[in-house]
């Protein structure tokens, strides 16, 4: 068994109004110094799969086919053990 | 003139252009069910819908450009078949690559839910034929996603080939920010594909084709469709 986790992001330059109505609500609350926030998704997933290699590229699979949609977001996948 | 709505858990303008379809052409649309693997054959249009499809989990839209029915819708569509897709549809065709480009949240992110104005960019196209160049129209838009985005190469293409089909404007019909409900890209409402025969648009025009219901903007669209197709 394989466990992935995938970070689902939007691209740098994609306007992310998530992003900054957090970083409003972080400065309203005091928090100084905050550049910029970014907000993304993150997705668990428990694989039959035991080959790290095939487990990559089978989630990098899914990443382009749905996970994440590439013309406005990236991805970052992480398989563990 | 032949036409299929496809219906997806969480649809809710799928019986609104069933009804507009068959107002205007005299023909009631077949209505088929995501999960079917097959549309009718002979369509001249097929109708992606607006509303909710799947809760937009993930991404509004990702799963329904998932859904069985799709791989017929593309196979149809990228064969010439005409295709629309409203709002949500809008959003089911872009996922499905069929449309350039991506609907994001909305620049404030308020749900926005009103009437636009629409400045037509060109009336020599299968859905646009019956309105007139420069056109303003009033249409409602009703979505939380309907920020069009593309890189700016895509927006350049889309824009020197023609493929721009609505873009928000005032009531003159000047293109301004401050007429631009959602933060789109060049205040575009609405894109063709590269044949001009799949148009994707966030605004309905399916909800203001009666007087009854306080206009008609919308009705053109279909009376188009119609011509083209009969």
């Amino acid at each position: 068994m394989a466990k992935a986790t995938v970070h689902v992001t939007l691209k740098n330059g994609v306007l992310d109004p998530q992003g900054k109505a957090i970083q409003h609500a972080l400065e309203t609350l005091g928090f100084s110094g905050i550049n910029g926030v970014r907000q993304g998704k993150y997705i668990e997933l428990d694989l039959a799969e035991t080959d790290s290699e095939k487990t990559q590229s089978a989630v990098t699979d899914m990443c382009e086919k749905l996970l994440a949609n590439t013309v406005i977001e990236t991805y970052r996948i992480e398989v563990s053990e | 003139m032949k036409s299929a709505v496809i219906v997806f858990p969480g649809s809710n303008c799928d019986r609104d252009i069933a009804v507009t379809l068959e107002k205007v052409t005299g023909q009631a649309p077949a209505m088929v069910w995501h999960r079917d693997s097959t549309l009718p054959e002979g369509l001249g249009l097929i109708a992606v819908p607006g509303g909710f499809s799947y809760g937009d989990y993930l991404r509004s839209g990702a799963m329904a450009a998932n859904s069985p029915i799709i791989a017929d819708v593309k196979k149809k569509a990228e064969a010439g078949v005409l295709t629309l897709g409203i709002c949500n549809g809008f959003q089911v065709l872009t996922e499905c690559g069929l449309l350039p480009g991506a609907l994001i949240r909305n620049r404030d992110l308020k749900f926005v839910c009103r009437d636009v104005n629409l400045s037509v960019e060109r009336t020599d196209t299968a859905f646009t034929g019956k309105y007139t160049g420069g056109q303003v129209i009033r249409i409602p838009v009703a979505h939380h996603d309907g920020n069009y985005f593309a890189d700016n190469e895509t927006l350049d293409r889309l824009e020197s080939n023609g493929h721009v089909a609505f873009r928000y404007c005032n009531d003159n019909g000047k293109v301004a920010d401050e007429a631009n409900p959602n933060g789109s890209a060049r205040n575009i409402a609405g894109v063709f594909n590269e044949t001009r025969t799949v148009l994707g648009l966030m605004p309905h025009p399916e909800r203001l084709a009666d007087e009854r219901l306080g206009g008609q903007d919308g009705v053109p669209m279909f009376e188009s469709l119609l011509e083209q197709l009969s």
